[in-house]
């Protein structure tokens, strides 16, 4: 393995200018926007630079890693700070600081009238090097470390307007949410370390043989529900639709392109762990089911146009997670999928900031309509991004979603068959949708305000949208030709096995992916084009509209499930401690007291009623002794 | 004779006598009762003497009648203060610790 000085240097140079920033205050303000997307940029192009190498390199040396220093050295138990870039993680480098230092450039306009620009690029700088550090950390703790970084970011972006009591508490919820999974992931380093002895990667992989299936099951489940918590996948799903309450930019880099990948670089990372244990590796293809369905009936109820997004970017990680779950096979197509997907994503949520730079703040679509004319190059942007989500030959999420939907259907037997169909329906539903979106905003009548002056936003902005757009057009083509990623992640992943048996063709599994989008567009255009939409969202909807609208009830199960029996459990604990431990200390120093002021009555001053005491104490004693003697 | 005769006496004593002591006020008189009880323990011990047959309760009895004469003089020396400073010699009045 090659080793490298300047690894560092890619966490280190943002890391520096979030420490700049905030430390710098006010003083900072007029540059500050600069600085951090100069860093950001710089780190990209170490990322680059460091890609460059990696390419001239053979196979085996490709992976660099760099030892910053000990950590934690505890008798046989030793933990260095250790940094490693391998084929997989210098896809996330490059997509981190690709998107983010684009997302930077964007936001120095969207947030040019906001009095605390120079705080929102620092905690953009903080969540770049947290991110980083995760995809680098060279050990679970390393991870680990990172894992919270983008968790506090996620929290601080979220919550950004916290003058809003709504932003605020969208931000906590997020953070508490996360933390359910983080807990997870804490569980899994401590069983990795209870029955490896180690917490590294390399050392995880290779005691992985020699440890028993139910640790690794164990952990496999923890590093699961890790995942969901971070990437926003059944059931910790619920934080990202309020996840949207941060600014446009945020949404677009961390609720969308990067951050809430990080479950999938999570599982992918692991895949020694999920190939030992198949009841794990079974749950993570069951939960990127679920989630991909679950986010795509969201979206098709959602008016909120970051909302909507927001439950497509729901529904595609589930199609990442269902992909990393199948194994060997699908670890490739699930980090094409998340490159893909995060050109596109990104793109349309930039769009979506755009739409709404434009509409004052307005996120609701039924307010929008027939803005295509108002903002060509946004329209245009989106437009490319909606058809590479759909899955529109040649555009990007044709080669990576059609990957997905054809290893499910391989996958073998009744599994297979099952996976295969909830990804193509879930190709339909995301059709539909994404249609929907497209028809609510871009075209038809024009439904906002009178005061409303749409416009196109300004260069700043619109450019990073343009490169993202060439991305989502180019990224699955290129990635997926001479299958470069799938042969460039090769030496990470086992494929011990190859899946030979095939029961679809690509070829007819591609027309069946098309048929479903054409179902789903159809649908969508007889729906919301053919006739007006209300700009008031109608209420004498059918119950699924109602309770998909309502996120699934997503929110009402964890209040049901989790948050009242929560309550009710503390409400009882506050009223037995009341009751039992302070009743009980209260009652000892009730009966001392009432027990002097009673005898005090006896200290009346009179000799002759003391004597009369005694001589009663004396009698009484002995006849005490006498009837004991008796 | 029965000497458990003098032992009724005895108690028959030290019951006037503590009776005395908790039903009197005047401080004399409840001296007195105290007396009359010490008087009572020392018929007790002689009588005692007189059935084990050795001289223990005889030699008690001279220590409680020095005791009782050290007692009077002491007592009677206080009751006679109280009376000059308070004009009254009820044991009742001189309840000043109560406050």
């Amino acid at each position: 393995m090659t080793t490298s000085t300047s690894l560092v240097y890619l966490i280190a140079l943002p890391l520096a200018g979030a420490a700049l920033l905030l430390l710098g205050g006010r003083r900072t303000d007029k540059w500050g926007h600069l600085l951090a997307t100069a860093l950001s940029a710089s780190s990209f192009g170490v990322g680059v630079y460091q890609l460059t190498q990696m390419l001239g390199r053979s196979t085996e040396e490709r992976p660099v890693s760099q030892k910053l220093f000990d950590w934690i050295n505890v008798g046989a138990f030793n933990v260095d700070a250790g940094l490693l870039l391998d084929q997989l993680s210098i896809c996330f480098v490059l997509l981190i600081t690709g998107v983010g230092t684009l997302i930077h450039i964007y936001s120095i306009s969207y947030m040019s009238h906001d009095q605390d620009r120079r705080r929102f690029f620092a905690f953009l700088n903080l969540f770049i090097a947290a991110m980083l550090l995760l995809v680098l950390g060279d050990s679970y703790l390393s991870l680990y470390v990172g894992w919270e970084g983008v968790g506090l970011a996620s929290y601080l972006l979220i919550g950004f307007w916290n003058q809003k009591p709504a932003y605020a508490t969208a931000s906590k919820k997020a953070f508490v949410m996360n933390r359910v999974g983080d807990m997870g992931l804490s569980f899994a380093i401590m069983i990795a370390f209870a029955t490896m002895g180690t917490v590294s990667f390399a050392g995880v992989a290779e005691q992985a043989e020699n440890t028993s299936e139910a640790a690794l099951t164990g952990m496999g489940i923890m590093l699961l529900i890790a995942a969901a918590g971070k990437s926003a996948q059944f059931p910790l799903q619920a934080w990202l639709g309020d996840a949207m309450a941060g600014p446009t930019p945020v949404s677009a880099l961390i609720h969308a392109a990067t951050m809430v990948t990080a479950g999938v670089y999570l599982i992918t990372r692991s895949n020694f762990v999920f190939d030992a244990a198949p009841t794990a590796q079974l749950l993570v293809v069951i939960v990127g089911a679920i989630t991909l369905m679950f986010g795509a009936l969201i979206g098709t109820a959602k008016d909120d146009i970051k909302k909507a997004l927001a439950a497509s970017t729901m529904s595609q990680i589930g199609y990442m997670i269902l992909a990393a779950g199948l194994g060997p096979v699908g670890y490739a197509f699930a980090i094409m999928h998340l490159l893909t997907h995060g050109f596109f994503k990104a793109g349309m949520f930039l769009g979506a900031g755009s739409v709404m730079h434009g509409m004052d703040d307005e996120v609701n679509m039924r307010k929008y309509g027939a803005l295509r004319k108002f903002m060509p190059i946004t329209f245009a942007t989106f437009g490319l991004g909606y058809l590479a989500i759909l899955g529109v030959p040649p555009f990007a999420g044709f080669y990576s979603k059609d990957m997905i939907i054809e290893t499910a259907f391989n996958a073998g037997g009744v599994k297979g068959i099952i996976l295969g169909s909830v990804t193509l329906l879930g190709a339909a539903i995301t059709a539909f949708y994404m249609t929907r979106v497209m028809i609510l905003t871009f075209t038809g009548t024009k439904r906002w305000d009178e005061n409303a002056h749409p416009h196109e936003s300004p260069w700043l902005m619109w450019l990073p949208m343009a490169i993202l757009a060439i991305g989502s057009v180019s990224s699955g083509f290129l990635l997926s030709r001479g299958d470069a990623l799938v042969n460039w992640l090769h030496p990470l992943f086992d494929h011990h096995e190859e899946h030979e048996q095939h029961l679809l063709e690509p070829i007819v599994v591609s027309g069946l992916a098309l048929t479903m989008v054409a179902i789903g567009i159809a649908i969508a255009f007889v729906k919301y084009s053919r006739q007006d939409v209300a700009s008031v969202a109608p209420e004498d909807v059918s119950v699924f509209t109602k309770i998909a609208r309502q996120d699934l009830m997503q929110d009402r199960f964890n209040e049901t499930v989790f948050m009242r029996p929560g309550q009710v459990l503390t409400t009882t604990l506050v009223a037995t401690d009341e009751v039992v431990i302070d009743g009980t200390v209260r009652t000892v120093g009730k009966i001392a007291m009432g027990s002097g002021s009673a005898l005090r009555g006896l200290q009346n001053g009179f000799v002759r009623s003391y004597a009369a005491l005694i001589l009663l104490g004396a009698v009484a004693l002995v006849a005490a002794i006498w009837v004991v003697v008796q | 004779m029965d000497a458990s005769n003098y032992l009724y006496i005895s108690a028959l004593l030290f019951t006037i006598g503590a009776v005395g002591v908790v039903v009197r006020r005047n401080a004399i008189v409840v001296f007195m009762c105290i007396e009359l009880m010490l008087n009572a323990a020392n018929l007790s011990f002689v009588t005692f003497s007189r059935i084990n047959g050795d001289l223990n309760g005889q030699v008690m009895a001279f220590f409680t009648m020095v005791v009782a004469a050290c007692e009077v003089v002491v007592g009677l020396a206080i009751i006679v203060t109280i009376y000059r400073s308070r004009r009254s010699a009820s044991v009742d009045d001189a309840s000043l610790l109560k406050r």
